[in-house]
């Protein structure tokens, strides 16, 4: 796994929001949403990335989708920095970079069918025209469990599970190489997730993708991961393989974190889940590097 | 001998709308025991929702409930004024929804609305109700509750609210506390917290819970007995032992298998249950999981009665036949 070549590379990412100007237009009240961020996705790998909500995950996400500017620090996709590009020379990442939302509803059109959606991207990236997209797209479909006969329905039609599949048709039709899967499972039943992440795995191998996988069910995110960063008020707190952050979990936070995993069997019903909570300071002075306490596995300071 | 705290029978609920009647609920019938905690599951749009709203008859037009009888302490719910209801509600029944912050006013301080309900529960003076208030706070894990009592809800985070939420339905120590979806929304280190709550509940209290959620996990932890719900009917009723070690029905099965094994551990190929729920504006008048199980069979396209495979552990499946049927007509769970 070391040996393959890293596809994206964050360095110090940071992302602050202002919450507040004063009359002279200067930020007095700052929310350092992503504060100093470093991490490595490998091609073909799952790169899961865990933490309470607020804690900068999606926000890292959309910064490597560039729907942000950031604040400081780099993103190199492939080998290229794409923090400073303007939208022109952007337009190729747009393609190779592609996203998976949590509630597919929103991220629908309702006014257009299924073939207009799926469309849309390979109409912005000039891939394919006419009959030869409408073949491709329909061929798509079947990949993602869908039918032809699918084609000119609408999204209201569709239950969520199939609404995902959708959007999931719609971010492959330009032959993405990396999707930022945002909590792509999280608004369906446990018997839908496991359809939809049997999918995106059966999809990555026959693709070669790369997944920024993003959740809060710890089990499947260690199910579908290769390594998984922690996140932890706007700092990643701890980075390892997945079977290596479970078994072998540092920081506090990942501890507390971990500890309240529930699992489905009455016999452990026996524990306490909860652990006294991890508290450290937002926004805290500095050094964002973390430490490598055996190969692989990261932790920061605590 | 357990007491019998709540029996419902044969309740179904409707919703007309625009394209027809859904059948939110077609006919279930469960119990719940004085102290006991019963885990209500199932997916989404199963309608273990509506049975709780139509239990603290909270079911409004466009929605009708008809039932035989929703029977507490002996007394017909379904049969109620609101006067009556009003004395009962938050007194022996209490409920927590998933979204703490629409039953919590934002323009009152916490410690207003907590002795509020203290006050006319427990007939305490002011003093004694906001000593008992913080009290409840700490309970459920709240620090420094004096100065909490002091802020408005949106000063707490969505975790705190839904503590104080339960602090409240707890303060008035309802005989049954309907819990539905209360850690759905909140981060995996609060709902520890909240379901540790749940757990000390189960040992050292009178007040019976039914807890309503779609994770298999939060069930594991701190219930009982576990009710399955699919397509707007009781599919299993069991032990949480009888539901995890000896589960009968197909649904369940196919529930359990699709979560990952050995907490993701293991990369094993996940297994899914193909397919998605019945529509209700127009279910299938036989078993409503026909379409997506793997065992389906001519006779399941009649609705199954229920069959008794072991005391207390049902199953509406015609392979559980041979059994015992419990069940009258249409599957009932007695
Ligand atoms: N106020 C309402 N009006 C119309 N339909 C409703 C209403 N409330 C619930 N339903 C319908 O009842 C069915 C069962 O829903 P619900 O009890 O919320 O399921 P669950 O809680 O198991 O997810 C669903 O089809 C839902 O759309
Ligand atoms: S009754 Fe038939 S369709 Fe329904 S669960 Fe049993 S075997 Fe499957
Ligand atoms: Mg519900």
């Amino acid at each position: 796994m070391s040996e393959s070549k890293i596809l994206v590379d964050v360095k110090n990412l940071k992302k602050h929001f202002s919450k507040g100007k004063d009359i002279w237009g200067r930020d007095t009240d700052v929310l350092k949403a992503v504060d100093g961020v470093s991490f490595q996705i490998r091609k073909g790998e799952t790169f899961g990335l865990v933490g309470e909500s607020g804690s900068g995950k999606s926000t890292v996400g959309r910064c490597l989708l560039r729907l942000y500017d950031y604040t400081d620090g780099e993103v190199s996709f492939d080998g290229q920095q794409i923090g400073g590009l303007g939208e022109k020379k952007l337009k190729p990442f747009r393609r190779r970079i592609q996203s998976i939302f949590q509630d597919p509803y929103s991220s629908l059109n309702p006014g257009l069918n299924v073939l207009e959606l799926i469309s849309e991207p390979m109409k912005i990236h000039g891939t394919h025209q006419g009959e030869d997209r409408k073949e491709i797209i329909a061929a798509l479909l079947e990949k993602v469990g869908l039918k032809r006969e699918h084609l000119y329905r609408f999204p209201h039609e569709f239950s969520g599970g199939q609404r995902q599949r959708i959007s999931i048709a719609r971010a492959l039709s330009v032959r993405p190489e990396f999707v930022v899967c945002d909590e792509p499972i999280s608004a369906l039943d446990v018997s839908v997730q496991a359809q939809v992440v049997n999918m995106l795995e059966d999809l990555q191998a026959e693709f070669g993708l790369t997944y920024l996988f993003i959740a809060h069910d710890l089990s499947m995110v260690r199910h579908i991961s290769d390594r998984i960063g922690v996140m932890y008020a706007g700092r990643l707190v701890e980075v390892a393989e997945s079977d290596e952050l479970y078994e072998n979990p540092q920081h506090p936070y990942t501890q507390a974190l971990l500890s309240s995993i529930l699992e489905p069997d009455p016999k452990k019903a026996g524990q306490r889940l909860s652990q006294n909570g991890y508290t450290a300071k937002r926004g805290g002075e500095g050094n964002s590097e973390l430490r490598e306490v055996s190969p692989g596995h990261f932790v920061a300071d605590f | 001998m357990t007491e019998r705290l709540l029996s419902v029978e044969d309740l179904k609920v409707s919703f007309s709308t625009r394209d027809g009647e859904n059948q939110a609920v077609r006919g279930v019938s469960f119990h719940i025991d004085a102290g006991e905690t019963v885990g209500i599951v199932g997916e989404s749009g199963s309608g273990k929702s509506v049975t709780a709203k139509a239990i603290m008859s909270l079911i409004t037009p466009p929605g009708k409930i008809t039932s035989r009888n929703v029977n507490f302490r002996g007394e017909n719910l379904l049969n109620l004024s609101e006067k009556q209801w009003r004395k009962l509600r938050g007194n022996q029944i209490a409920m927590v929804f998933q979204d703490p912050m629409t039953s919590l006013n934002p323009v009152k301080k916490i410690g207003q609305q907590l002795t509020e309900v203290i006050r006319r529960h427990r007939g305490l003076n002011k003093e004694a109700a906001l000593t008992e208030a913080a009290n409840m706070l700490r309970q459920v894990g709240i620090s420094q509750p004096e100065q909490r009592l002091q802020q408005y809800p949106h000063e707490f985070s969505g975790g705190m609210r839904q503590r104080v939420m339960i602090a409240m339905a707890l303060s008035c120590q309802p005989e049954l506390l309907i819990a539905d979806e209360p850690t759905t929304a909140l981060d995996a280190t609060i709902q520890a917290q909240i379901l540790d709550l749940f757990k000390e509940l189960k040992g050292n209290s009178h007040t019976a819970v039914a807890l309503i959620t779609h994770d298999l996990g939060v069930v594991a932890q701190v219930c009982t007995r576990v009710i399955v719900m699919y397509g707007g009917l009781i599919m299993e009723e069991g032990t949480v032992e009888d539901i995890f070690y000896r589960p009968q029905h197909p649904y369940t099965k196919g529930l359990l298998r699709s979560i990952p094994k050995n907490g993701g551990k293991s990369k094993e190929r996940l297994v899914p249950i193909e397919g998605s729920p019945p529509d209700l504006l127009d279910p299938p008048p036989g078993c409503p999981f026909m379409d997506r199980c793997p065992h389906a069979f001519a006779r399941c396209a009649e609705r199954p009665p229920v069959f008794e495979l072991s005391a207390g552990h049902r199953s509406m499946c015609w392979l559980a036949d041979g059994e015992v049927s419990v069940g009258v007509e249409g599957g009932t769970f007695a």
